[in-house]
């Protein structure tokens, strides 16, 4: 049993809490509630660590969510330079914990998948968790799970791909046209911004947030808004929230009518592929008419938005978005009422609902396979609040459940945005953030289209980022991507990647 | 005589890249794009013509053979063949195994060559290109024997001669079978959708594109020039079935031949356009159902 005493709780998105309201348990303590709280359907959407000064121990924090009740509840430890790893128990936390080992340089023992995450250098002096040398590592450099025998065949695809796409590896082992196994080693992106942020907030930290992943600037953007304003304890104006929301949902349309194209191209299907990737740029356009740039950079900014919506351009949007949703929908009802497209994407990659919970796959991949995870509806923030009751579940887990989830997801959006450029509040579009406070953990929230992006603020005493922590959905979800894969044919490895598409470089950091 | 066997070179020679041309269009078209020129596949021949040889250093002559190969048997092949009512040039008792056996043998250097560069998506596709091969030559060997028997001779030019306007009301239902088995040949041999994607950038699902994906410049001409003369030496067995007249004329000849091919281009076109591609293991399926329909086809001219 746990009392209250033992873990902070926020129930607000974005929210934030004292440092000092956070006991610091015992490692043993804290695995035994974690593993307690993730058996009684806690999800774990943050599980990180930070040095603490002249000691060597590290703290660490985990913040487990408790989706129905809307709350998350945070608990706080400290590790040596080794510790007995969760993962056999909770497999969940298998990355995070390999995070920790290759930043810190600590051991979690036991862990039943030890590999580096992203090959980059570890933060601090000492020893490697690998006993690798002080040289740069290369990304992909590990050893990778091989099946041995006589039918036997390994494939290796990348970092360099045929299309012009993100650099990432992967290695199938093959019966032949079967695949038994598949191992993703990515890292080829990282660019080190959870290092870069501290320190800050920095003139150019809402630049770099914008660029985690480039096509979900809006949704990173607003996240890192999100835990300025919970650490500045201000809230932006209900305009500044619904036209954040505005190019959230832009941005989902954008990728989501790109995406259903990008599976008629695998598929051979194309006019969608041809149509959807045209109102790809018609969705792009109409974020470009808010702020000027097509991937809504500049747009979100502390305290509000850099970019006003006046009557008359929102008048001009809904009159474009009505030309736009009728090519739409012609193009997504072509490409699913065409019998050879269906048989291409049904009972094809499937992710079964255990391995969806277990491995913490978040967003439309998890919606694909019946869980229901959606931040609008179980955290809901800003322009979402008391607007949004449209979550979208399947539950046959393989591609076409992940384009059917698109494509209902687009029509909810397109009402949705409607409704809100028709009802947008009057106001101020932004307000002045007062400094941050002190020695406090701030939490923000955002349902990108991909799914749940996190960020998490820690403060020092004078208000400067001591730990910044983004997780991005392709976090969870490549393992997603992996499972799906087993027992597949090799040649179905495109579309399935294509019907989760998932972002290297949110991942890399 | 002559004036026939001059047509006959020309449309070999200069005729097969207009095909490319025309698909492409028509798909373009359907998904509401202008698309490349007509004549744009003689431009790419040009250019690849132009450039220069990258051959890597794992490889072998085979890998080298197989490019040329690929050019030479469906030249040779086209030889083989009657272009509507213009004869073959060549013709002998028996051609039709040959004939076959050509294609056999271009495969089997495709393949080699693919095989040869040690990559894995090219062993992988050398793989598919075999198996799938195995299942069309029945096809093809039981559509020709249904023609052996209507026409009651030996080659090519005799199977797809003058007794096939007469075949069609004797044997009507058995040729129409025969048109639907040799169109899925076509599409088979010719990589088309729905069973191979010619403009898939996706290695792990290419069957054909990937085995040559290590050629560039004159090899990877001759290699398009090859496949567009497939094409070419494949449809003219398709047009001449559905064609069988003769005018007398050999240019209103070659004009109703030429005719015929685009519109079994533009016919490509609309299925690629309306189509999704099949799932790879379906493949086999279909094309164990077309041997069996040709088969029946045989079944129905011998009772």
């Amino acid at each position: 049993m746990m009392t209250p005493q033992e873990f902070g709780r926020i129930a607000k998105n974005p929210g934030s809490i004292a440092l000092t309201a956070l006991p610091v348990l015992a490692y043993s303590r804290f695995s035994e509630l974690c593993l307690e709280l993730c058996k009684e359907g806690g999800r774990i959407v943050a599980y990180f660590a930070r040095p603490q000064p002249d000691r060597d121990d590290l703290e660490l924090f985990a913040i487990i969510a408790r989706c129905w009740e809307g709350e998350l509840l945070i608990l706080r430890s400290t590790i040596g330079r080794s510790f007995p790893s969760l993962t056999p128990h909770c497999p969940q936390l298998h990355l995070f914990e390999r995070e920790i080992a290759e930043t810190y340089g600590v051991v979690p023992t036991g862990h039943p998948w030890f590999k580096p995450v992203r090959f980059h250098r570890r933060w601090r002096a000492g020893s490697d968790a690998w006993n690798r040398g002080e040289e740069q590592p290369l990304p992909g450099e590990m050893d990778y799970y091989r099946v041995e025998g006589e039918e036997v065949h390994e494939v290796a695809v990348g970092p360099v791909h045929a299309g012009v796409i993100e650099p990432g590896h992967f290695r199938f082992q093959c019966h032949g046209e079967n695949v038994m196994h598949l191992e993703i080693s990515l890292g080829y992106q990282h660019r080190g911004v959870e290092q870069l942020l501290l320190g800050g907030p920095h003139p150019a930290s809402i630049y770099q947030l914008e660029a985690v992943a480039g096509d979900t600037t809006a949704g990173h953007g607003s996240a890192y808004c999100m835990v300025l304003e919970a650490l500045a304890g201000i809230a932006p104006s209900p305009r500044a929230d619904a036209i954040r929301a505005i190019s959230l949902e832009l941005e989902r349309l954008a990728n989501h009518v790109g995406d259903i194209g990008a599976l008629a191209g695998d598929v051979g299907f194309l006019p969608t592929a041809s149509f959807c990737g045209r109102l790809r740029g018609d969705y792009l356009n109409l974020t470009a008419e808010i702020c000027g740039s097509r991937f809504s950079r500049g747009l979100l900014r502390p305290g509000g938005v850099g970019f006003d919506l006046d009557e008359e351009l929102a008048a001009r949007i809904l009159q474009r978005l009505a030309a736009i949703e009728k090519d739409t929908r012609g193009a997504i009802e072509l490409f699913f009422d065409a019998p050879s497209a269906l048989a291409r994407m049904e009972r094809i990659g499937t992710l079964n609902i255990d391995d969806a919970e277990a491995l913490g796959v978040v967003g439309l991949a998890a919606r694909a396979c019946g869980l229901t995870r959606d931040v609008r509806l179980h955290y809901p923030y800003g322009g979402y609040i008391s607007t949004y009751d449209h979550c979208v579940i399947e539950d046959s887990g393989d591609v076409f459940a992940r384009a059917n989830i698109r494509r209902r997801e687009i029509y909810k959006s397109l009402h949705w945005l409607k409704q809100s450029l028709r009802d947008l509040p009057q106001g101020e579009s932004r307000r002045e953030l007062p400094p941050l406070a002190g020695d406090t953990l701030a939490v923000a929230m955002v349902e990108g289209w991909r799914g749940e992006l996190v960020q998490v603020g820690i403060t020092d005493t004078d208000g400067k980022f001591d730990r910044y922590k983004i997780i991005d959905p392709s976090f969870h979800n490549w393992s997603g991507l992996a499972m799906a894969l087993r027992e597949q044919q090799i040649s179905d490895f495109p579309l399935c990647n294509k019907s989760f598409n998932l972002s290297y470089c949110g991942f890399d950091l | 005589m002559l004036l026939q066997l001059l047509l006959h070179l020309l449309i070999v020679l200069l005729f097969p890249p207009l095909l490319l041309g025309v698909i492409t269009r028509t798909k373009a078209l359907f998904a509401g794009r202008k698309g490349p020129p007509l004549l744009q596949p003689y431009y790419d021949l040009h250019r690849l013509w132009q450039k220069g040889f990258v051959i890597s250093r794992t490889t072998t002559w085979v890998f080298r053979a197989g490019p040329i190969v690929g050019l030479t048997v469906p030249l040779l092949a086209a030889l083989l063949i009657p272009f509507g009512a213009i004869p073959a040039p060549f013709s002998f008792n028996g051609d039709l195994i040959l004939f076959v056996y050509l294609f056999a043998l271009a495969r089997f250097f495709t393949a080699s060559s693919a095989l040869d560069t040690g990559s894995s998506f090219e062993g992988m596709g050398a793989a598919r290109e075999v198996t799938f091969a195995c299942l069309v030559e029945p096809t093809l060997l039981f559509a020709l024997i249904v023609l052996v028997r209507l026409s009651g001779g030996f080659s090519l030019n005799q199977l797809l001669g003058k007794h096939l306007v007469t075949s069609w009301q004797s044997a009507g239902a058995s040729l129409l079978l025969l048109v639907i088995a040799l169109f899925v040949v076509l599409l088979v041999e010719n990589c088309r959708i729905p069973f191979d994607d010619p403009n898939t950038h996706l290695e792990l699902t290419m069957i054909h594109e990937v085995m040559v994906l290590d050629h560039s410049g004159p090899a990877f001409a001759m290699i398009l020039y090859g496949a567009s003369l497939k094409l070419l030496v494949l449809g003219a067995l398709l047009v001449r079935l559905l064609l069988p007249w003769d005018s007398g004329n050999p240019g209103v000849d070659a004009l109703i031949f030429m005719a015929g091919m685009l519109g079994i281009a533009v016919t490509i076109g609309v299925i690629e356009s309306v189509m999704a591609r099949l799932q790879l293991v379906r493949i086999p399926q279909l094309l164990i159902g077309t041997t069996m329909i040709s088969i029946f086809a045989l079944v129905l001219v011998l009772r």
